[in-house]
């Protein structure tokens, strides 16, 4: 493949990634605060289609994305406060949401199908993006690749280097140290839960109105089942979620490249990796073979290997915090 | 600074948690808190450091009345409480756990919390990577971060919590020193609650007693144990005369067992039941005895050491080959571990029936239930579901479950919270049971209790097993000794 | 009746007019008349004999899989992965119908085996991933949903083919011995019928009259409890799951050799995660599962009219039963919300 086409095959890649780090992002504050938000694909298949919806009647992109910021927290905050408050199951809860943001979206949305509207304008970011190679693939961009960015970096940072990112850890590890320390645990995980429902809505609204504009019924199906997928595989870290999804969009990319030269071998099996790979995390994260791995590194840069390869999930997810 | 507690109370439900405490704790003393198990120790603290309001009574620092919304409210007013099992986070880095709650601060400094966490831990003798996370520490260790977090939170008072059990004697003695540091040389105030009379007396200037959640005695340290010891367990009556009983060829036989867990670690367990003896296991919780009991039932690993059923070896046998065997076991939850709730009384005694058949006949075991139920006198109907049952009748739907041929029968606190009819009913049970040739081991934290019902008796105290001794020839006074740790 | 029991009499109804009324405001909303729009819908189930036969024979795979989950669920596990396991179930059918040659008779019971069987193994993998690997049900059966789609569409594609052509749309026609046989024109096939009512009532006397039963609702009460007890929970967990899933995958099977005529894309048609519904909506109750099921393929399938008649997107069937559960999950336990007590003063 020459120049040009690696440069334009990597950028699409960076663009069509874009939606699911939004999304992996928001999952893993949920997630990190003690709460599994299992409703991500239907949320974002009704961001997707009131992004777009919304946008088309104002004529403004980012109206569009303030309305589908506000679907998905309203999704998940149902999906809290079912749990929190009414003690239901928050898988029960967030799977028929799921189910009934396709049909709703599908519902709400049918006089809106396969038409042209408003679209996110493109933006080069001027000088960086004349740097061969890196410039036009990075900088040439739409702003919400931006976004996507440095949502991951503002993310990451404020997980593990801000205080108010230990109070959100804690309530997901062991609420009752929280507690002991001044935390308080339920508002934490409304707080978070409802954040990263918004971001799940822009993360829809970002494929409607930036990478297959428009809406058409179940566009976005599947990507929530993915998110969750690569959270969990990316071991709740917003850098690896980041990774994560770039592999996806790459494999994805590399196996339209490979059946295009290759036509009589099927890869389809290509889609399955994600799966795989969350499949192959949960069985090391049930087993010690990563620890007695990094046992066997040497000395100096066990600790280090230690941090970046932490798969473990929140101690405390999935369950309930009852105070005294 | 004068801290009062009023009048203190607490219940949950019938039980009488706290009953009427007042107490005073001065600036620059070490106290000691001693109880029994069930006495209202953690539950005073846990009010004291603010983890649970009180019923009804209060606090005051200096005459002025205090209310704590949280811990953390109460360690902001100066008293902090270091739990046995500190509360921190395993997966949080030293100085994550450090910073938690510490300040409103947005952006984390971790140079200011090595600063302190170096200060602390040189000022105390604390050896601790200060890299690492929280999970890779010992309890010891864990321990130490929690006391300088406290420190530096300006704790003026701190309750440490059975805070030697689990921990090295080398850290023990750095904790020691500290402790002294901060009350002689600082003026703060520390509370010590422990079952170890060793310990009390090596570092405390008064100790006081609680009994069933009432206040029984306060008196100044160093004294005589047997001082301590008799406020602790109350007078106990002379064993009643009971014809004696012959046991028969000994059916469980434990040599050089070794039972190791995360917490605590049992050795050089060697133990010789025979059959249709009755073996009491006395000591404080977390001492070991319960470990003993689940590794004879099968429920934990042993690493060392071998064990005979009937001459049998079955080192490593699972619990369920155990339980077919003949071994039966009763834990202490008895809706936790044991029951289940939701199920009626007649599904519990076809799941327990020892021989079942594909299809169950329903009309064949609610008949069986019935039988059982006038047999065990239990209050409730087939259909009355397990959680339905009172306390009293839960444990008579436990024994009610137990197969009529055991040869062993391993019973947690088999009375515990039960009145005293129950009490007499369920021993009647057992020493039926031991007439058919069953030997019995159980736990028991009522000393009563172990000297009444027991034929041989050892006790565990800090993952030590004593010498075995035998019920007739022992008394309260000798027993606490052992439970405090001194031979 | 004091006002406590009367309350809690009347509000399992609370919630399922409460989704009546949402639906309707939202057919409000897109300028159609409510009544209009439910009596599209129910002459869409039954207004003839082949829409009510279609209703029936797409209850049957549902039925079958919801019979399945009432075992799961009994155990405490969400079976998230049933989708999976009904696909595989009908790729194992489609298998035999492509590949093998024999007499009608011979070929359906290879077939309905042969669903069984995949559906059984599919499930087995995501039970034992669970007890053996620490995974979730949840993870791995969303996991293994994915990875059978997948592969249905890899044999689609590629080695099961249609000769003029891979389109991605389904395999060649079967051949007609493997199909089930059908009633008059429909898609309903009374063989189906005769094996899902089978299956129900083989369920329910497994749940409520055998010893097994009775291991799994101590499994999924107190897992802990029912260990000390004596039940080994693993096997069971994993029995459990085999057994729902070779319901399941006979369910793909009935799909594959009745509803359609080849192994196609999207060929479990949701029902799966339908399936999970129908059992949350019966709260767990075994006998409202096959009038519930039945109700839920009245509604989908009249709301294909529906959307014939009205214009409007058939989706809104889909939304009414969704809408259900939601609020029977949020609101229809009386007691969780204090709106009635556990017990009435005089011990009712």
């Amino acid at each position: 493949m020459d120049n040009s086409a690696l440069v334009l095959t990597l950028s699409s890649i960076l663009l069509a990634s874009t939606p699911l780090i939004i999304a992996v992002c928001g999952e893993i504050l949920t997630e990190r605060s003690g709460i599994v938000n299992l409703s991500l694909d239907g949320t974002m298949l009704m961001a997707a289609m009131t992004g777009f919806v919304i946008a088309f009647e104002s004529n403004n992109v980012w109206i569009g994305f303030l309305a589908a910021a506000l679907v998905g927290s309203f999704f998940a905050f149902i999906v809290a406060f079912g749990s929190i408050r009414l003690r239901q199951s928050q898988f029960a809860i967030g799977f028929v949401l799921t189910l009934l943001g396709d049909d709703l979206s599908a519902f709400l949305g049918q006089n809106y199908t396969r038409i042209p509207g408003p679209v996110v304008k493109h933006y080069a970011i001027p000088i960086l993006k004349d740097i061969p190679i890196i410039g036009p693939i990075f900088f040439d961009q739409d702003p919400l690749v931006y976004f996507a960015f440095i949502l991951v970096g503002v993310t990451s940072f404020w997980l593990f280097r801000t205080q108010p990112g230990l109070r959100l850890r804690s309530a997901g590890e062991r609420p009752e140290a929280g507690f002991a320390r001044g935390v308080n645990i339920n508002l934490q995980r409304y707080l978070y839960t409802v954040i990263g429902g918004a971001l799940v809505g822009i993360a829809g609204a970002s494929y409607s109105l930036n990478i297959k504009i428009g809406w058409a019924e179940g566009s976005t199906r599947g990507f929530g089942w993915i998110a969750l997928a690569i959270v969990i595989f990316g071991g709740w870290s917003p850098v690896r979620g980041m990774l994560g999804a770039l592999l996806f969009g790459a494999t994805k990319a590399l196996a339209t490249y490979l059946q295009r030269t290759y036509p009589e071998v099927s890869v389809v099996a290509f889609n399955a990796i994600p799966w795989v790979l969350m499949i192959l995390v949960l069985l090391l994260v049930g087993s010690d073979f990563t620890e007695r791995m990094i046992l066997i590194a040497p000395k100096s840069i066990q600790r280090p290997l230690q941090r970046i390869l932490r798969i473990a999930p929140p101690a405390a997810l999935g369950s309930s915090f009852i105070e005294d | 600074m004068r801290i009062e507690l009023r009048d203190i109370r607490k219940y949950f439900g019938p039980v009488k948690a706290n009953d009427g405490i007042s107490l005073v704790f001065e600036a620059g003393q070490i106290y000691g808190l001693l109880g029994e198990n069930g006495a209202g120790k953690s539950t005073l603290m846990k009010i004291l450091s603010g983890y649970q309001p009180p019923d009804s009574g209060e606090i005051t620092f200096d005459d002025q009345p205090q209310h704590f919304a949280s811990p953390a409210n109460a360690l902001q007013k100066g008293i902090g409480m270091l739990y046995q099992d500190p509360l921190d986070i395993p997966a949080f880095s030293v100085k994550d756990n450090y910073l938690l709650g510490r300040d409103r601060q947005v952006i984390l400094d971790y140079g200011v919390a090595s600063k302190e966490l170096l200060d602390m831990t040189a000022k105390f003798g604390f050896e601790i990577d200060l890299g690492t996370s929280i999970e890779n520490l010992s309890l010891g260790e864990r321990q130490q971060l929690e006391l300088a977090r406290l420190l530096v939170g300006g704790a003026q008072v701190l309750i440490l919590d059975e805070p030697t059990t689990g921990i090295s004697a080398e850290q023990k003695e750095v904790l020691f020193d500290s402790i002294r540091k901060l009350a002689y040389e600082e003026g703060k105030t520390l509370i010590l609650v422990s079952h170890k009379l060793d310990e009390v007396q090596e570092l405390c200037g008064q100790a006081m007693i609680l009994h069933r959640g009432k206040l029984v005695g306060k008196t100044n340290v160093p004294c005589p144990n047997e001082k301590l010891v008799e406020m602790m367990f109350g007078q106990v009556p002379e064993r009643s005369k009971r014809p004696d009983f012959q046991p028969g060829e000994p059916v469980l036989d434990l040599i050089d067992l070794r039972v190791p867990t995360y917490r605590l670690t049992i050795e050089n367990i060697n133990l010789q039941v025979r059959e249709g003896e009755i073996f009491g296991l006395a000591g404080l919780e977390g001492s070991g005895q319960r470990l003993l009991l689940q590794a004879c039932a099968g429920l934990l690993r042993t690493d060392h050491g071998k064990m005979m059923f009937a001459g049998e070896e079955v080192t490593g046998w699972s619990y369920h080959h155990l339980q077919a065997a003949g071994i039966g076991y009763i834990a202490a939850g008895r809706l936790e571990e044991g029951l289940l709730a939701g199920l009626t009384l007649t599904e519990h005694v076809e799941l327990a029936q020892p021989r079942h058949s594909f299809f169950i006949n329903w009309r064949g075991v609610a008949k069986q239930t019935e039988t059982k139920i006038e047999q065990y006198q239990i209050v409730g109907s087939p259909d009355s579901t397990a959680d339905e049952l009172s306390g009293g009748n839960q444990q008579r739907l436990l024994y009610a479950l137990l197969r009529d041929d055991l040869k062993i029968l391993l019973l947690e606190h088999p009375t515990r919270g039960l009145d005293v009819r129950s009490t007499d009913w369920i021993w009647e049970q057992l020493y039926h049971r031991r007439e058919d040739g069953t030997a019995i081991l159980f736990i028991s934290a009522d000393l009563d209790e172990i000297i009444e019902r027991s034929d041989r008796i050892v006790v565990f105290s800090g993952g030590v097993m004593s010498r075995i001794l035998d019920a007739k020839d022992t008394n309260v006074d000798e027993l606490g000794h052992l439970i405090g740790g001194q031979a | 009746m004091r006002s406590g029991q009367w309350v809690r009499w009347i509000w399992p109804a609370v919630p399922i007019v409460a989704a009546l009324l949402v639906t309707s405001i939202l057919l409000f909303l897109f300028g159609a008349a409510p009544f209009e729009a439910f009596q599209a819908m129910y002459e869409g189930a039954f207004g003839d004999q082949s829409k009510t036969l279609s209703v029936i024979a797409f209850w049957i795979p549902l039925l079958l899989s919801s019979t399945g989950l009432l075992i799961t669920f009994r155990a405490g596990l969400w079976n998230i992965g049933i989708e999976g396991q009904i696909v595989m179930g009908s790729i194992a059918a489609s298998w035999v119908a492509l590949s093998l040659e024999a007499p009608s008779a011979v070929l359906i019971t290879l077939e309905i085996l042969a669903a069984m069987v995949g559906g059984a193994l599919w499930a087995a993998l995501a039970a034992v991933l669970k007890t053996r690997g620490g995974v979730h049900e949840i993870f791995g059966g969303l996991a293994l949903n994915s990875i059978a789609i997948i592969f249905t569409n890899y044999l689609i594609s590629g080695p099961w083919q249609p000769p003029e052509g891979g389109t991605f749309r389904g395999t060649a026609p079967f051949q007609a011995g493997a199909l089930l046989p059908l009633y008059a024109n429909s898609r309903f096939s009374p063989l189906s019928l005769v094996l899902a009512v089978i299956a129900f009532v083989l369920v329910v006397i497994a749940l409520r009259g055998t010893f097994w039963g009775l291991k799994l609702k101590a499994i999924g009460k107190n897992l802990r409890s029912a260990f000390l007890l004596g039940v080994s929970s693993e096997r069971e967990m994993i029995l459990a799951m085999m057994v729902c899933g070779a319901l399941a995958g006979l369910g793909g099977g009935v799909r594959v050799l009745s509803w359609f005529d080849s192994l196609r894309q999207s060929i479990s048609g949701g029902i799966g995660f339908l399936a999970l519904l129908v059992v949350m909506l019966a709260n767990y109750n075994m006998f409202l599962v096959p009038l519930i099921a039945f109700f839920f393929s009245a509604v989908l399938n009249g709301s294909i009219t529906l959307q014939l008649r009205t214009q409007l997107h058939s989706s809104l069937g889909g939304i009414l039963t969704e809408l259900m559960v939601l609020f029977v999950l949020l609101f229809g336990d009386a007691v969780k919300l204090g709106i009635s007590r556990e017990k009435d003063e005089d011990g009712q």
